[in-house]
C-alpha cells in the first residue's frame, strides 16, 4: 500500500493532484463538452504525452529536448502505415493503376508496397513498432550523444537538426510516405469505424487512461533511486560521474523513456484526429511542445497536462474568436507567462495554494496542519 | 435556362450585377432578382420556411443562411490565401445585395486554416459539427483539401475549392470550380509547340503531389502527342531557395522551353536566379503554370518580362464581366489589389452555390450536389468569360496563355477553346 502511495501517487499532494487531474479529464470534460469538443481535448492530451516526456528529459534530467517531435512523428506514422493499408484494400481504391496500394503511391508511379510497409499491415507488429521503434532510435542518439558527452544546448540543436532532416526525408520520398500531405484518409481500424462518434469517445478515454498511466509510471521513476540519480546528474553531472557512476546509461535510458512516451502520444493522435503529416514532427511542433512543458512547469507531471490544455484551449479559443489577431494574443500569452510565472502554472500553485488552502480551512474552522502543502516536485525549483 | 442568364451578358447593366451595387442602380438591381428567386419560391409552394428548405439541421433560419470561409490567414499560405477569400466575401456581398439565397442573407463563419493541415480539419469539423453551415468555401493547397476531404465526407459537408490542382479525385462533396491538371497543361503545350516549334522540354517543380502530377500527364503529352522530348525533370523541396545547380543543367541542355511548377517563396528565387544567369525571355521561352498575378508581386514583374503562364483568368482579360469584377475587388479590397487566377475561381463559388441551391428549392446538401451533378449550372458573369459545371464537380473552362509585362500583368496572347474537365484522364496516368 505504502508502495503505491508514496511510489506511484507521490504522496498526498501527488495523490491529490492526481485525482483532480483524473476527474476533470474523465468526468468533467465529458459532462461539459459536446463530442466535437471532447475529441479536441482528445487531441490536446496527445500533445501532454509530449509534454510529460520533456518534464523528465528536461525538468529532471537538464537535458532539453527540441526534437519531441520525431518521437511523437514516429508513433504517429505507426499507427497511420497501419491503419492507410486497411483503408487502401483493393476494392476501395479500384480505380488505381495499381490497386491495393496507398493512393499516393499510385500517383507517384509505385506499382508494389514497398518492403518496409509489408509488416504494418500487422497490427500486433504495429503496436510493437510504436512501442520499440522510437525508443530504439532515440537509444542510437542517445548512444552517439551521451557516450561523447554531447549535451547541453548542442544536444538541443542536433536534435532539432535531426527534426528537420527527418521533416525532408518524409517530405522528399512522398511517393513512399505521403509527402507533405501526409497520410490521410484514415477510416477503419480492424474493420471498426473510426470516424465514428463512439469510437471518438472509446479513444478519448483509452487516452486518458494511458496519460495517466503514464503520469503514474513517470512519478515511479522519479520518486527512485534513478530519479534522484537523475536530479544530481542535472545539478552537477561531474560529482555524479566521479562518484563512479555511467552518466551516459542513465541520461539514453531518460532519453528512450521520454521518445516512447512521445510515440504513444503521437499514435493516440493518429487515431483521434484521422491522420498524420510532417507538420507534427518539424521544428515547429517540437518546440510547442517545449512551450507546452515551460507554461505548465517543467517541474510537474501534472502542470503540463494543464499547461498543454491551456496554450492548446488558447490556441482554439483566439484562432475562432479572432482570426485575424490570434497569433498576437497567442504571443502575448508566451510573454506574460515568461514575465509573471516563470515557473509556470505548477509554480503559480506551489506559491498561492498554501495560503488559499489555509483560507478555506480557517474559514470552515479547521486546524491547519503544520507541513505546508506541496508537491514533491516542485521542491527542487532551483535550476 | 440557368438563373444565371437573367442578366444579359453584354448590356451595361451586366457591369453592374457583379459591381457593389451602390445607390439607385441596387434597387433596379433587386426588383431584377427579385424575379428568378420568386419563381423559385413559386415553384416551391411559396412557403420556404426554415423547416422546409432545410431538413438535415443546417444552420438556416427564416431570413438567414450560415457559410463557412476556410483559409489561412496566418502562416506561409496567407498571402496566397488572402486574395481567395477577399473574392468570397466580396461574391457574397453582392448576393446579399441582390437579396440573398431563397429569401435568406448569408452569414459567415470565418476560420483561420493557419497554414497547417491538422488546423485545417479541426476548423472544418468544427464549421460543420458546430455550426451546422451549409457550405464552406475554403481550402487552397492539396494537402489542406486532403486533411479535410474525410471530414466533409464523413458529416456530409459541401465545399467549393478554388485551387487548380492535380486531379485525380472527385468527391461527392467538393465543387472544385478551379482547373485540374488537363484543362491547364494540354492546351499550353500544345500552343508552345505549335508557336515556338519548341521540341525539347525542361521540366521543373516543387516536389510535392501538385507539380509531381501535372509533370507526369506534361509528359506523356510532350512524348506521346507533340513527339517532343523532355530533356531534364526536377524537383526541389518547398521553400528552397537555390536554382544554381538546375539553372547550369538547363544551361547545358540548352531546352526549347522551360515548363515549371515552382510555387510559393520558392519562385522569387527561381525567376531572380534565372535572370542574374542571363537567361531571359529574348533568349528562352518559359512556360510556367503555378505563377499568376499574386505571385508576380513577390518576383517582381521585371524578373518575370517576356515569359508565359496558363491560367484560365488573367486579370488583364478585357471583358464586361471580369472589368465590373476588378472595379468591385478594388472597391472592397483596395486600388492595390491584385487578382490571380485562384482568386477569380474562388469568386465563382458562392455564385455556383446560390444557383444549385435556388435551383434545389433547399439547402439539403444532398439536393444541392443533385443539383450540380446535373451538370447544366452556367455562369455568364463568370469574370472569366463564361463557365459551366460539369456531371464530374468540375468546371468546364478555357485555358489562357499570358505573357508577363514589366507591370505585374499579362497580356493573353492565347485562349482555348472551352475545355471538358478530367480529372482521371486515360493515358495520363
Amino acid at each position: 500500500m505504502s508502495f503505491v502511495y508514496d511510489k506511484l501517487l507521490g504522496g498526498k499532494s501527488g495523490a491529490i493532484g492526481l485525482l483532480v487531474l483524473s476527474v476533470i479529464i474523465l468526468i468533467v470534460f465529458p459532462m461539459l463538452l459536446d463530442g466535437f469538443r471532447l475529441n479536441l481535448v482528445g487531441k490536446y492530451l496527445t500533445y501532454a504525452f509530449a509534454a510529460i516526456s520533456l518534464v523528465l528529459l528536461w525538468g529532471y534530467g537538464g537535458t532539453l529536448s527540441l526534437g519531441q517531435g520525431i518521437f511523437f512523428g514516429l508513433g504517429g506514422y505507426g499507427m497511420a502505415m497501419f491503419l492507410k493499408l486497411e483503408a487502401s484494400s483493393p476494392e476501395n481504391t479500384a480505380i488505381q493503376s495499381t490497386p491495393g496500394i496507398p493512393d499516393f503511391m499510385d500517383w507517384n508511379q509505385i506499382t508494389a508496397l514497398p518492403w518496409f510497409w509489408e509488416p504494418f499491415s500487422s497490427f500486433g507488429f504495429t503496436l510493437l513498432a510504436i512501442l520499440v521503434l522510437p525508443a530504439l532510435f532515440a537509444y542510437f542518439i542517445g548512444v552517439a550523444m551521451f557516450k561523447r558527452r554531447v549535451g547541453g544546448v548542442y544536444f538541443a540543436i542536433i536534435t532539432q537538426v535531426i527534426a528537420v532532416i527527418l521533416t525532408v526525408l518524409i517530405v522528399g520520398q512522398q511517393g513512399y510516405t505521403g509527402g507533405i500531405n501526409g497520410i490521410t484518409d484514415l477510416r477503419t481500424l480492424n474493420g471498426w469505424d473510426i470516424t465514428s462518434d463512439s469510437a471518438k469517445y472509446l479513444f478519448y478515454y483509452i487516452n486518458c487512461g494511458l496519460l495517466i498511466g503514464v503520469i503514474l509510471l513517470s512519478r515511479f521513476i522519479l520518486t527512485s533511486k534513478f530519479g534522484r540519480l537523475l536530479l544530481a546528474i542535472r545539478d552537477k553531472e561531474d560529482r555524479v560521474r566521479f562518484s563512479g557512476y555511467d552518466v551516459a546509461n542513465f541520461k539514453i535510458f531518460i532519453f528512450c523513456f521520454a521518445a516512447f512516451v512521445s510515440a504513444l502520444g503521437g499514435a493516440m493522435f493518429t487515431l483521434q484526429v484521422g491522420f498524420m503529416s510532417p507538420s507534427f514532427v518539424g521544428i515547429v511542433p517540437s518546440i510547442e511542445m517545449v512551450i507546452f512543458a515551460a507554461v505548465g512547469g517543467r517541474m510537474s507531471l501534472i502542470g503540463v497536462v494543464y499547461g498543454t490544455l491551456l496554450i492548446n484551449f488558447g490556441k482554439t479559443t483566439f484562432s475562432e474568436s479572432f482570426p485575424e489577431l490570434w497569433l498576437f494574443l497567442m504571443g502575448g500569452t508566451f510573454i506574460a507567462v515568461v514575465m509573471f510565472f516563470p515557473n509556470g502554472l505548477a509554480g503559480l500553485w506551489s506559491q498561492y495554494s498554501p495560503d488559499i488552502i489555509k483560507k478555506i480551512r480557517s474559514t470552515f474552522g479547521m486546524a491547519n496542519p503544520e507541513l505546508p502543502l506541496s508537491s514533491p516536485g516542485l521542491k527542487e525549483t532551483n535550476s | 435556362m440557368s438563373i444565371y442568364s437573367l442578366v444579359p451578358a453584354k448590356s451595361s447593366t451586366n457591369k453592374r450585377a457583379v459591381t457593389q451595387v451602390t445607390g439607385k442602380s441596387r434597387s433596379f438591381l433587386k426588383s431584377l432578382c427579385t424575379i428568378p428567386v420568386s419563381l423559385v419560391l413559386a415553384a416551391h409552394m411559396g412557403f420556404a420556411t426554415a423547416a422546409d428548405v432545410n431538413t438535415t439541421g443546417l444552420a438556416v433560419t427564416d431570413d438567414t443562411v450560415t457559410v463557412g470561409i476556410l483559409h489561412s490567414l496566418t502562416g506561409t499560405m496567407a498571402i496566397s490565401e488572402t486574395g481567395a477569400q477577399q473574392a468570397e466575401k466580396l461574391a457574397i456581398k453582392q448576393i446579399n445585395d441582390m437579396g440573398g439565397i431563397l429569401g435568406r442573407q448569408i452569414k459567415v463563419i470565418q476560420e483561420d486554416g493557419a497554414s497547417d493541415w491538422p488546423t485545417f480539419a479541426e476548423k472544418s469539423r468544427k464549421l460543420l459539427v458546430q455550426d451546422k453551415v451549409a457550405a464552406v468555401f475554403g481550402a487552397w493547397t492539396s494537402a489542406s483539401r486532403k486533411a479535410i476531404l474525410p471530414v466533409f465526407e464523413k458529416e456530409n459537408g459541401l465545399l467549393y475549392y478554388p485551387t487548380f490542382y492535380e486531379g485525380l479525385e472527385q468527391s461527392k462533396n467538393v465543387i472544385y470550380t478551379g482547373q485540374e491538371a488537363t484543362q491547364q497543361i494540354l492546351d499550353g503545350l500544345n500552343w508552345v509547340a505549335k508557336e515556338k516549334k519548341a521540341k525539347t522540354f525542361y521540366l521543373i517543380g516543387s516536389d510535392y503531389i501538385w507539380p509531381r502530377t501535372s509533370m507526369k500527364i506534361a509528359r506523356k503529352h510532350i512524348e506521346n502527342v507533340l513527339g517532343g522530348k523532355v530533356v531534364g525533370e526536377e524537383y526541389k523541396p518547398l521553400g528552397d531557395t537555390q536554382f544554381g545547380s538546375v539553372i547550369n543543367k538547363i544551361r547545358l541542355r540548352k531546352p526549347d522551353v522551360i515548363y515549371a511548377a515552382v510555387v510559393g517563396g520558392s519562385n522569387v528565387a527561381w525567376f531572380k536566379q534565372l535572370k542574374a544567369a542571363g537567361i531571359n525571355s529574348k533568349k528562352q521561352t518559359l512556360l510556367t503554370i503555378s505563377v499568376t498575378e499574386d505571385e508576380v508581386l513577390g518576383i517582381g514583374g521585371e524578373n518575370l518580362e517576356g515569359f508565359y503562364s496558363i491560367m484560365k483568368y488573367f486579370q488583364s482579360q478585357d471583358n464586361a464581366n471580369n472589368k465590373a469584377f476588378v472595379k468591385a475587388f478594388k472597391e472592397m479590397w483596395g486600388e492595390d489589389s491584385v487578382i490571380g487566377d485562384v482568386t477569380q475561381a474562388a469568386y465563382l463559388g458562392p455564385w455556383l452555390w446560390k444557383a444549385a441551391v435556388e435551383r434545389a428549392g433547399s439547402f439539403d446538401v444532398d439536393k444541392v450536389v443533385a443539383e450540380s451533378e446535373k451538370g447544366d449550372i452556367e455562369l455568364t458573369t463568370a469574370p472569366e468569360g463564361y463557365v459551366k459545371l460539369h456531371e464530374n464537380h468540375h468546371l468546364w473552362s478555357k485555358a489562357r496563355v499570358g505573357q508577363w509585362n514589366k507591370d505585374g500583368q499579362a497580356t493573353v496572347v492565347y485562349t482555348s477553346e472551352l475545355i471538358e474537365p478530367d480529372p482521371f484522364p486515360a493515358g495520363y496516368q
